[in-house]
């Protein structure tokens, strides 16, 4: 607990993030391929803002520019008004697959941040505080490899939580595991998300996940992605997924995503 | 009840029942420990019994060693329950042991006693174990360089390999020139350089060592370099949002995830390093087990040139145990790898 209580007082408070008039493209065989077209979202400090779209729209492109792994063709980026140029730690992204470093312990895939910017010596105690924060801390000698699908996102959420970030951005981190883990992730990323108060951008395609988790969606169409909503979800937490707000808003969203003809 | 005819009689019967099982579970368990000790036995005899048809001072030694052999063996194998580890291992090895004690005696056989094998080319067993007593210095004077070419050579070779292998895969430039080098040079066996690098470098053993090194060196070059090269965008990613700058990517990232593919090229390297280690001895370098060989053929002595292949293969055999005790060390975090 002392371990906690530790990590909680060393959280940073979330960034805001400005997106201005983004658009890129793929260059696929020397044809141009359009992915994201004039795309401006303001994100406030601390907030949840999830990113729905059908599947292949660009989702995933816009995170990766946001995480500065990529450059756009047009717009700008900005972080706390500083331009996003390349990746930070300030940053982290969780991908869809874990992507733990399989020749690395838990503990030591956790600490690969601390350890590459550097300052791993002097804060061992914040891989422990993060391994305590995701409920893996006896596991800390496991290897991947001897991990369940959700024990290793668990793991991955450690390994961006350690760096304290501003931002967390989150690529369908709940996407390939199976229901019940995934509700169980769910209410453990929003009380992550509020005790730390980080803001949060996470890619999905599942309405209801999106509902659940953020006072944010952004419904984008299909590609080239362009802003087609932005809708608030004014609710508190711990949400019911039998809301029947929530209800209302999933048939607009997935109006939206033209499927109204089966709801 | 009973089936059994009176013939068979009812008082034998019963007390048959309950030991038939066990004569046979022990025969099961014991019965190849205790035929190896017969075949060592069997050995032991057919050294001592004849006269040996050539003249061989270490044969009486054989088959009294032979016997201790026999005696271990059958009190290893009648005393297993007492004996722990040691017991389950000879019982493990018990038909390898029994298949080694005959072949042994019919080695004997064919050739010290009976002569079925032309003599001077098939030496009995008492002729190679003269070897090792009485030409030990010039024996291990050879293991000795052999063993200091080889790991010289070896570990020049796997040293450039890697870096040249990692350069290759992580830089654009170095792959532009290092790569069509490789392609022309690197398929070549390394003994083709042999006569030209007995006569470019200053001594047969840095010409030698060179040439072991070049055959090291190809495949672990290629095998680093296509690791590093298959390693997944998705772990330099990870890094890069975790801060990782250019040289955490290389030395924390790339070369890990690639290492189990240096270990095969390691691996392969080894192998062919052998070959010419073997042919430079013999052609060039006065020292060494490659070199023993010859003068062995040379002076028709038979006998040494088995024992010196013996000596031989058991150094091969170990340096490739010891490079996969270094992998499976390194490796741990591997799940299912090949155990040599």
């Amino acid at each position: 607990m002392v371990a906690l209580a530790e990590a909680v007082t060393h959280s940073a408070a979330g960034a805001a993030l400005d997106i201005e008039q983004l658009s890129h493209a793929f260059d696929i065989d020397g044809t141009e391929l359009p992915v994201l077209s004039d795309v401006s979202i303001s994100v406030e400090p601390g907030e949840f803002v999830a990113l729905l779209g059908p599947s292949g729209c660009g989702k995933s492109t816009l995170l990766r520019l946001v995480a500065g792994l990529d450059k756009p063709k047009a717009g700008r980026l900005r972080e706390d008004e500083e331009r996003i140029r390349s990746p930070h730690p300030s940053r982290v992204v969780v991908f869809q697959d874990p992507t733990l470093f399989p020749w690395r312990s838990v503990w030591d895939n956790v600490a690969l941040g601390l350890e590459a910017q550097g300052v791993l010596k002097s804060q061992r105690h914040r891989v422990d505080a993060a391994l305590d924060l995701v409920g893996l801390a006896s596991f800390r000698n496991a290897y991947p490899h001897q991990l369940s699908g959700g024990m290793a996102q668990r793991v991955a959420l450690a390994r961006a939580l350690v760096n304290d970030p501003k931002i967390l951005i989150l690529d369908e981190p709940l996407g390939k595991l199976d229901s019940l883990t995934r509700i169980t992730m769910q209410a453990e990323l929003v009380a992550l998300w509020q005790r730390k108060g980080f803001t949060t951008l996470l890619v999905t395609h599942d309405a209801e996940e999106a509902l659940v988790l953020a006072n944010r969606v952004i419904v984008f169409s299909d590609r080239p992605a362009r802003v087609k909503a932005d809708i608030r979800v004014d609710r508190p937490y711990p949400r019911h997924r039998g809301d029947p707000y929530l209800a209302d808003l999933r048939r607009q969203i997935l109006g939206l995503l033209g499927l109204d003809a089966t709801w | 009840m009973s089936t059994y005819s009176l013939s068979d009689g009812l008082a034998s019967g019963a007390p048959r029942l309950s030991r038939a099982p066990l004569l046979a579970g022990w025969i099961r368990e014991s019965g190849v420990g205790v035929l190896a000790s017969i075949a060592w036995i069997a050995f032991g005899l057919s050294c001592l019994w004849w006269q040996d048809v050539g003249d061989w001072s270490r044969t009486h030694s054989l088959g009294i060693a032979a016997f201790v052999i026999a005696a271990i063996a059958l009190f290893g194998t009648v005393g297993a329950d007492y004996l722990g580890s040691a017991g389950r291992a000879l019982h493990k090895r018990a038909p390898w042991l029994l298949t080694l004690g005959a072949f042994l005696t019919l080695w004997e056989v064919a050739t010290a006693k009976l002569a079925w094998l032309p003599l001077p080319f098939f030496p009995p067993p008492q002729a190679i174990i003269e070897v090792y007593t009485d030409d030990l210095p010039k024996l291990l004077d050879s293991v000795f360089a052999s063993v200091k070419l080889q790991l010289g050579g070896y570990l020049i070779g796997a040293t450039v390999g890697f870096l040249t292998g990692v350069s290759i895969g992580w830089s654009r430039a170095v792959g532009y020139w290092v790569h069509p080098v490789l392609r022309f040079i690197g398929p070549l066996p390394a003994t083709a350089w042999l006569p030209i690098a007995f006569f470019t470098f200053p001594s047969s053993w840095s010409a030698s060592t060179f040439l072991i090194a070049l055959a090291t060196g190809f495949p672990v070059t290629v095998l680093t370099w296509s690791g590093v090269a298959s390693v997944s965008n998705a772990y330099y990613d990870v890094a890069r949002t975790l801060g990782a700058k250019p040289s955490f990517l290389v030395l924390k990232v790339a070369i890990p995830a690639a290492l189990p593919h240096v270990f095969v090229g390691l691996f392969m390297g080894l192998g062919s390093s052998f070959a010419v280690l073997v042919v430079a001895e013999m052609v060039g370098v006065k020292a060494g087990l490659g070199w023993y060989l010859q003068w062995a053929q040379g002076w028709a002595a038979y006998a040494n040139m088995y024992a010196a292949l013996i000596v031989m293969s058991l150094l091969c055999s170990g340096a490739i145990t010891l490079l996969f005790a270094i992998r499976d060390r390194l490796l741990v975090w591997q799940k299912g790898t090949v155990k040599w």
